[in-house]
């Protein structure tokens, strides 16, 4: 269950309370979250929308510990990460978060296998181990038959598909997409928002997406906007209201 | 290491730049073990030379002549074990190419005070059975294609001109690494008979055996001061720093040969440094990420390091094979030029070391960049 008006007392996965960000451009302070507060539970798919600087980048990082806040807290599964040193929160993000991103990134002059397999370096798993789950995640991406092809033998989809394997491998608590269709033609953004339902419905993964576009949002349990520095619920999508929908 | 596929792709990722880099280390590489090798040929007189030798030269320079009348004068002092005494020979073998050099000694000390240098005793015995008998080192035997039994003529420019002819009568070898293999030894009775009047009874130094190292300087105090005033004024030195006296004719060899070593290795520095520069600009996405799923400030600076560090290892390696192979056959170009030119395994793992730190400098600054890289700002830019 995803809330923007979340009190003190939620049980929920994830808990911003009180979110604050603000840059300084030339000199001036640019404030770009406000006073944000969001629950989202185990299992939730919430996309975010907005206007472009809108802050919904700056949300995502904020929540993947890549940036930090300049008020407010972020917990995760009773983790607060506002305070984690960089030590600390780089091998926090390497057990709870998977990241997808809009180009992909993967790293050219490794194979899809071998690009998969990069989270579970940082595991104390055997080689073998560390096979067996890159295998498993990308049979779940359907890209079996693609495990020792270079990204530059892969198309679009099948890149994005090898990037959300990377981040399902190590079986992190949530997964952060921005904009994980801006580089695809339609056809490929909805396999991969198929791909994404199926994390969310069969796997009970809880995912967090940044998205311009309202076909790709409305696949989402919960779509909320962000506005002047703070979300607002967009209304149910179908899937949400099946789903129980938002506070 | 489960690194290392990573480590590996990402250095392979261009590889005529690789290509470059690592000729680059091997260029530098090769041209230090050369230096090195030169420098110790250079070197190797002090290096070689026993602690318990003195070498006693005419007071005004080495080209003069001293009394063959001084040897027992020598032999008399406290604290000397042995004398024997040296001619410079100076002749052609055939043409002035086969530059080898010869010396006049005498048996009967020979063999005690030089005793690193070594025949067989068969063919010692010949040799002072035999008046125009000589004895070579292997390396000038092999040079020539000699063996023994040969008959060996040789034209002197020095001694009233006209061509001596040996026999080879033995060989000898070195006992320890570096020790001068080219030397032809002939034996002074012969050279007596020959020489015109004005060199009779003259040699060109004394190498003077101690019983101990520690009388050095007490005896060649008192070798120069029993000469002092007379007509061949001595002056005495150990058998090292009589060797540096020599290197430092050719001029100062070290500091030529530490300028040029400084400059090739400062030289690789910016260029595998600059290498290394682009190599991590042109990836600032890919390790943006690499920190976005959790891999340590820590680990990406060891990325950048293990690459530089194998590129220098790998170029380095090159550079000190081909070293290798290409000295033993400049030193045989080179042999009687100048002392054996050998390549040991000190001067490897010098060359190695230096290699390697400049591998780490090179790595080091885009190494902390790397480990300095903001995610977010990184992945903004991509």
């Amino acid at each position: 269950m995803v809330s923007v008006n979340a009190d003190g007392n939620s049980k929920a996965l994830i808990q911003v309370r009180g979110l604050n960000k603000t840059y300084r451009r030339g000199g001036e302070p640019i404030q770009v979250l406000q006073g944000l507060n969001l629950d989202v539970d185990q299992g939730d798919f919430v996309a975010f929308m907005g206007p472009s600087g809108s802050g919904k980048t700056t949300l995502l990082n904020l929540l993947g510990g890549l940036d930090v806040p300049t008020a407010g807290s972020v917990s995760v599964g009773g983790d607060e990460i506002t305070h984690m040193s960089s030590g600390r929160l780089t091998e926090w993000r390497a057990r709870h978060v998977g990241f997808v991103f809009q180009i992909y990134n993967l790293v050219p002059v490794l194979t899809a296998s071998q690009n998969v397999e990069l989270p579970l370096l940082l595991t104390r798993l055997s080689r073998s181990e560390r096979k067996q789950h890159v295998e498993s995640a990308l049979a779940i991406v359907g890209l079996q038959g693609r495990a020792e092809h270079f990204p530059r033998q892969l198309s679009g989809g099948q890149e994005q598909r090898v990037a959300i394997a990377r981040a399902i491998v190590s079986d992190p608590t949530f997964l952060l997409c921005d904009e994980p269709t801006g580089d695809l033609d339609r056809k490929s953004a909805d396999e991969i928002m198929a791909l994404v339902e199926e994390l969310v419905s069969k796997h009970n993964k809880t995912v967090l997406m940044v998205t311009h576009d309202p076909l790709v949002a409305a696949r989402a349990h919960t779509v909320l906007h962000l506005e002047k520095g703070a979300l607002v619920e967009a209304g149910k999508s179908p899937h949400s209201a099946a789903a129980g929908g938002a506070a | 290491m489960k690194f290392w596929s990573l480590i590996w792709a990402n250095l392979t990722r261009k590889k005529v730049r690789l290509l470059l880099t690592l000729g680059s280390f091997a260029v530098a590489l090769f041209l230090f073990a050369f230096l090195a090798v030169v420098r110790d040929a250079f070197n190797r007189g002090g290096g070689v030379a026993a602690a318990n030798r003195l070498v006693v030269i005419n007071r005004v320079s080495i080209i003069q002549t001293i009394p063959l009348s001084y040897r027992d004068k020598i032999r008399n002092i406290p604290g000397v074990e042995n004398v024997t005494h040296d001619n410079w020979f100076g002749a052609i073998y055939q043409d002035e190419k086969n530059f080898f050099p010869q010396f006049v000694i005498d048996p009967d000390s020979q063999r005690q005070v030089y005793s690193e240098l070594v025949v067989p005793d068969d063919q010692w015995n010949n040799f002072l059975k035999d008046r125009t008998g000589a004895i070579a080192g292997a390396s000038t035997v092999k040079r020539f294609g000699w063996k023994i039994g040969d008959r060996i003529p040789l034209k002197t420019t020095i001694y009233g001109g006209g061509a001596w002819e040996f026999n080879l009568d033995g060989v000898y070898h070195g006992t320890r690494p570096g020790d001068d293999e080219t030397q032809l030894w002939f034996q002074w009775d012969y050279f007596e008979e020959r020489v015109p009047d004005r060199f009779k009874g003259q040699v060109g130094w004394y190498t003077v055996k101690l019983n101990t190292p520690d009388d050095a300087v007490r005896v060649a105090k008192a070798i120069d001061a029993d000469f002092a005033n007379s007509p061949y004024e001595t002056k005495t030195d150990t058998e090292s720093a009589w060797a540096a006296g020599w290197v430092k004719q050719f001029g100062n060899i070290e500091f030529l040969i530490l300028s040029i070593g400084s400059v090739v290795f400062f030289t690789l520095l910016l260029v595998t440094g600059n290498t290394m520069a682009i190599s991590v600009r042109e990836r600032t996405g890919e390790l943006a990420i690499l920190k976005a799923i959790g891999f340590k400030n820590g680990s990406v600076l060891f990325f950048v390091l293990a690459e530089a560090l194998t590129i220098a290892l790998i170029g380095g390696l090159v550079g000190l094979v081909l070293a290798l192979l290409a000295v033993p056959l400049v030193g045989q170009a080179m042999s009687g030029m100048l002392p054996p030119m050998v390549l040991s395994k000190p001067m490897l793992a010098e060359a190695m070391g230096f290699a390697l730190l400049v591998g780490a400098c090179s790595g080091l600054l885009p190494g902390l960049g790397a480990m300095r890289l903001r995610v977010v700002d990184a992945l903004r830019r991509i």
